[in-house]
């Protein structure tokens, strides 16, 4: 198999991945099988299209080759099933069909979208199932990407799959009425995707598939389908004002935080991006949290430095978030915006009600945050304590040593005064 | 041939190291990740991790009906794995040599640590006695 694909080819292939399963699970009605079949012909035309040239047609000839597989795959099991009929001549007829066919191309991709992000599966398994079925990305790059070996990952790839065929979801889109809930789900997985690659993006990483990338593609490709629904307009705005800022969050130390950042390294088009999205979306009325969020980021790219970000808006803003969501994130985020317009003090009684939170999985955020605030209000032996214990309870390497720094750098100072 | 190369503190080192300088600490992260390219540049490298600290750690036994009872008391001499270097070299003696690099990593003050590393084998699938 060729080790380095042509990047055109590669770019293809990952763009027909959904338009070429969509129509194969339609006919087939097999999600599971569907899936491998398209796996396997994907697998074909990276051997095949850099020798013998991408095909005139390439998404016919991806679903002949997926559909041959299939009705191999049903001769194989006729003794079971009562398919007998779907022969190699269905799967040219369906190649033809589909050419003329682009307008199912958008709701067949929704559809997928909805299956893969399906409340049913956990999160993990929704994250894998559309990282590979809609993102076309292949296992071992999903794998590499969630720091597994590749045959775990081609596990829970394929017991989400069997999730999916056991709960017996159709493949049809959702009625109006879940409809909103399942985009929500779609939105949520991608958010997580996004989450995943952006938290990853500090310190060197083996080659991977960039997540963050792949979020933003799959987050266009959502927003493509549905202009008019503002909280995917306010999701795509929220990746594309945070993502701007990736060059500036790594540096010589693993974590540059928001307020040391050079904004010099921020990616000024695509804030403009992300605030022209947002600008167009806010007014339309239905603000939700993905909008709210967005705006909270534009507000931080809009400041040309530091010390010219409009606390003020942002704790307005966290204000309206907090009515629509009791995330602990968003108590911890408020407090700290509290305590830049009211002063710390303001700040650490708004993160008390967070200690008795039992949501609040990860402590040392909490801890990290205490720290922060106890510094500002000039309490440093308590803050020395809690960057301590916040570095002990930190989940990452990078986290652990940047805590382990501030309570470093405080205790220097205190003992140079002494 | 695979070794494991691992590092591990008692709990009192372990907060030691919580007091160490800005300055010593980060001598020491550059170190290791140095260390690791280094690893990985030479084509040794196989895997490495940190672990959490050992204030979170749990130990797990099976209860009467193989449930989970989870407890956080150790003695004070226990030594807690810090982390470790999983490489793939020609000998034991050249494991030995980079697990002498790892050992000379900056402590206290920059100078070399000289904290002990413990070297074993990685035993491989290999099922050949010959028989």
């Amino acid at each position: 198999m060729a080790d380095r694909l042509d990047p055109p080819i590669e770019q293809l292939l990952r763009e027909m991945a959904p338009q070429v399963l969509s129509p194969v699970v339609r006919r087939f009605r097999d999600f599971a099988a569907a899936e491998d079949a398209v796996q396997e012909a994907l697998i074909a035309a990276t051997e095949q299209w850099p020798r013998d040239g991408v095909p005139a047609n390439p998404r016919g000839w991806l679903i002949q080759v997926a559909s041959r597989r299939m009705t191999d795959h049903i001769r194989s099991e006729v003794a079971r099933r009562r398919r007998e009929q779907v022969a190699a001549e269905e799967a040219e007829r369906l190649a033809l069909q589909v050419e003329g066919a682009a307008e199912t191309v958008d709701d067949d991709t929704l559809e997928l979208l909805f299956m893969c992000c399906h409340p049913a599966l956990t999160p993990a398994s929704a994250i894998a199932l559309t990282l590979r079925a809609v993102g076309g990305l292949t296992t071992a790059e999903i794998a590499n990407a969630f720091l597994v070996p590749e045959a775990t990952m081609a596990q829970r790839i394929s017991r989400a799959k069997q999730s999916i065929k056991e709960s017996g979801i159709p493949f049809q889109l959702p009625t109006a009425e879940d409809r909103a809930q399942r985009l929500r789900a779609v939105l949520h997985v991608l958010y997580l995707i996004f989450n995943e690659g952006y938290a990853s993006s500090a310190g060197p990483q083996l080659r991977r598939a960039d997540l963050s990338d792949e979020a933003i593609r799959l987050m266009r490709i959502v927003y493509d389908l549905q202009p008019d629904n503002t909280e995917v307009a306010g999701l795509l705005a929220l990746m594309l004002l945070t993502d701007a800022r990736r060059a500036a969050r790594t540096g010589p130390e693993e974590l540059v935080p928001l307020a040391q950042q050079n904004r010099a390294l921020w990616d000024r088009q695509q804030i403009a991006e992300g605030i022209a999205l947002l600008s167009a979306a806010l007014p339309k009325g239905a603000v939700g949290p993905y909008q709210l969020q967005a705006a909270i980021a534009a507000v931080h790219d809009e400041a040309a430095r530091t010390e010219d970000t409009d606390w003020p808006q942002i704790l307005a803003l966290y204000e309206l978030l907090k009515h629509m969501s009791d995330n602990p994130m968003i108590v911890l985020n408020h407090a700290v915006a509290a305590a830049m317009v009211h002063g710390p003090r303001k700040g650490l009684e708004l993160l008390n009600a967070l200690d008795s939170d039992p949501r609040l999985a990860e402590r040392h955020r909490l801890e990290a945050v205490r720290a922060h605030l106890l510094e500002m209000s000039g309490e440093h032996e308590a803050a020395i304590t809690n960057y301590r214990n916040a570095a002990s309870r930190a989940t990452s390497l990078p986290e652990r040593n940047y805590l382990m720094m501030q309570a470093a750098r405080l205790s220097d100072l205190r003992r140079a005064d002494q | 041939m695979r070794f494991i190369l691992m590092m591990t503190g008692t709990r009192a080192n372990w907060d030691e190291y919580a007091k160490w300088s800005k300055e010593d600490l980060e001598q020491n992260v550059a170190f290791m990740r140095a260390f690791g390219k280094e690893l990985k540049d030479s084509g040794v490298f196989v895997a490495t991790e940190g672990l959490g600290w050992p204030g979170e750690a749990k130990m797990v036994r099976a209860g009467k009906n193989g449930e989970a009872i989870t407890d956080g008391v150790f003695p004070e001499s226990k030594e807690f794995l810090a982390g470790y270097w999983i490489i793939d070299v020609e000998s034991p003696e050249q494991a030995y040599k980079i697990a002498a690099r790892a050992s000379a990593a900056p402590g206290p003050g920059g100078k070399p640590g000289g904290i002990p590393i413990e070297v074993r084998q990685v035993l491989s699938g290999h099922a050949d006695l010959g028989l």
